[in-house]
């Protein structure tokens, strides 16, 4: 009996280390501003089930915005503001510190209390103690460096959010629509097919996903909570059922359809499944996506022979193109700001991702060290794009900040990874 | 039934035999792309004019004679076309290829022929671009296809589309050979 737990739990393990994704940091940001997270007390008799400190000072490397000191670079290792000699970050050309103990509680949980001080100033920033059992360790490390963030560059931290992506094997016979942490890390299944998943979208609630299933041999569109599992086929008509966009407010979502013959983009109201056909042009109309304002759409068409974006108001219902540079522009995801359009664009050559600005039109190439850059998505700050592409013979994710300076990759460790949607905001 | 209903839609009806095999071709489709079927419909011809020279003598019966190899001959012909079941396109394009459309018309006469036949038209893309402009544009090259079999005697009611996009590649490399194979549509007969 023993043996058979051991070789179950052995399995399972296989199952989940395999499947999880790996974060390289590939181009760091030479301006990002100095900090250094220094490793937190614990007096506790066995090992901490997280390294905190350690993911507080990843998320806010991995952010574009800061540089993490590494530990082998610290000369000293303080835990209390009387720990601290000033000068050893000061000759570290160190801006920020963060410094914490952890100690357990009565009921075996965990607290943590940690500062955020300002170098030059000597002055506490931050002073905050947290609670939370073992496994919400992660949540906790996290949630600091979202406070962290948010206190010393105005944007909300984004370290707290999710994203969802498509893993397939080498084969394409089994794919597995999955969620995790933004740094990769607790992955979750959502659904399995041996027939391909594409396009997930989040609501924005973070509640549920939108996605495209061929399990039944063609696309048809489907909603899943993500905490029950309950999924429902909401999009099933004649040809090809697909996008799924949850409206702002998540009352609407925006798809594209075939069921006229030709994909063109619909908006269908969620309670009453009521169709409104948006686009009725004889080119491909796909990949809509809301305006923050909920009033309008942009989209790809072809309509001029090649993909570009257009975008649409609900109201009178005429396109407009908004991409004129490059030979294919598709797949626009609006910053959550409204200012700057995301996109996967090519210009004779390779497929990358470019922004542009929605108001002056100024185009930027942010990616240019990976191949067949596709499916960008922002983070809800605003602050990095995570995208699918090709490197070697391998489908992988990678992420790029928005001026382009930082960039890590996120390789699955088992077969390929596809399709990421980053989550909203979580509460 | 259908044997006759067949040599009826390739043109090569008992009187145009006895003409020539390629004007009664020619109102089917672009002539000029049709030299595979020409050349079988001659052979078919061919062989009736020898069998011709005795419809004088032998009447009614030789006919008959005549039409059965006829029969033959342009099955032999339709079934070796019909082989091709998979069609290429160019990048981003849904525009079907001229190699494409002698063995597309063979198809079509046979769903022409055989009212029962039911096909399923897979569209697919190659893997650049984004996946639902891929999509969509597997569908047009699936409806692109269509269209050509419906205007070529295919029923509408026979045919369904499908699009996979880039989800199933036929080879997994990330090249232009790859890719060439992979943008395409496959002709899955449901029932024959």
């Amino acid at each position: 009996m023993k043996l058979v737990f051991q070789i179950v739990l052995m399995s399972l393990l296989a199952l989940q280390a395999r499947a999880e994704l790996v974060i390289e940091i590939t181009q760091g940001n030479q301006r990002a501003i100095p900090v250094a997270v220094v490793p937190f007390q614990w007096k506790g008799l066995s090992a901490l089930p997280e390294n905190v400190a350690q993911i507080v000072a990843n998320d806010l490397g991995r952010s574009g915005y800061f540089n993490s000191l590494p530990k082998t670079q610290m000369l000293s290792l303080p835990n209390t503001e009387e720990e601290i000699f000033y000068r050893d970050w000061e000759l570290l050309k160190q801006d920020y510190l963060v410094i914490g103990a952890i100690n357990e509680d009565s009921r075996g949980g965990y607290v943590i209390n940690f500062k955020l001080i300002d170098v030059n100033t000597r002055t506490v920033l931050m002073n905050q103690k947290l609670t939370g059992g073992a496994s919400a360790l992660r949540d906790i490390a996290h949630f600091m460096s979202d406070r962290i963030f948010a206190a010393l560059t105005g944007v909300p931290g984004a370290f707290s959010t999710k994203l969802v992506y498509v893993t397939t094997n080498r084969e394409r016979t089994q794919f597995n629509l999955s969620y995790a942490d933004a740094d990769g890390a607790r992955e979750q299944n959502i659904f399995s097919s041996k027939q391909p998943i594409i396009s997930p979208a989040w609501s924005n609630d973070g509640k549920k996903i939108a996605y495209t299933s061929f399990e039944n041999g063609r696309s048809e569109i489907f909603i899943q909570e993500i905490a029950s599992g309950k999924r429902e086929k909401i999009a099933s008509f004649k040809g090809s059922n697909s996008a799924p966009a949850f409206s702002p407010d998540g009352t609407k979502m925006a798809m594209v359809l075939s069921r006229n013959g030709n994909p063109d983009v619909y908006v269908m109201d969620l309670a009453t499944r009521k169709l409104d056909r948006i686009t009725t042009h004889y080119g491909i109309d796909t990949e809509p996506q809301w305006m923050p304002d909920g009033k309008n759409l942009i989209f790809t068409s072809s309509r001029i022979g090649k993909p570009q974006i257009y975008k649409v108001s609900l109201t009178n219902r005429k396109p407009k193109r908004i991409t004129f540079e490059g030979d294919y522009n598709a797949r626009a995801r609006i910053t959550p700001d409204g200012r700057k359009m995301v996109m996967v664009h090519r210009n004779g050559g390779d497929f990358h991702i470019a922004t542009q600005n929605m108001k002056t039109g100024v185009l930027q190439i942010l990616t240019s060290d990976t191949q067949l850059d596709e499916s960008p998505s922002v983070a809800p700050n605003g602050s990095m794009v995570v995208y699918a592409a090709s490197m070697g013979d391998r489908s992988i994710l990678a992420a790029v900040s928005l001026d382009g300076e930082v960039k890590f990759r996120l390789p699955s460790k088992y077969g390929d990874v596809r399709e990421p949607a980053w989550s909203p905001l979580m509460k | 039934m259908q044997k006759r209903a067949l040599v009826k839609t390739l043109g090569v009806t008992f009187g145009a035999v006895l003409m020539t095999a390629c004007a009664s071709n020619s109102d089917m489709a672009d002539g000029e792309e049709l030299q595979p079927l020409n050349a079988a419909a001659q052979e078919a011809s061919a062989s009736a004019e020898s069998t011709a020279a005795d419809v004088e003598t032998k009447g009614v019966e030789a006919q008959a004679v005549a039409g059965e190899q006829i029969d033959a001959a342009a099955n032999e012909a339709q079934a070796a076309l019909m082989k091709a079941t998979v069609f290429y396109f160019d990048f981003d394009n849904t525009t079907i290829k001229a190699d494409s459309k002698n063995a597309l018309i063979a198809h079509s006469q046979y769903l022409a022929a055989n009212s029962s036949a039911r096909v399923v038209l897979e569209g697919h893309a190659d893997e650049r671009g984004t996946v639902e402009y891929n999509l969509a544009l597997g569908e047009r090259r699936a409806l692109s296809v269509s269209r050509f079999l419906q205007a070529n005697g295919a029923a509408s009611s026979q045919i369904e589309t499908v699009s996979f996009g880039e989800e199933r590649p036929a080879l997994m490399g990330h090249n232009d050979d790859s890719w060439s194979q992979n943008r395409r549509v496959e002709i899955k007969y449901q029932s024959r």
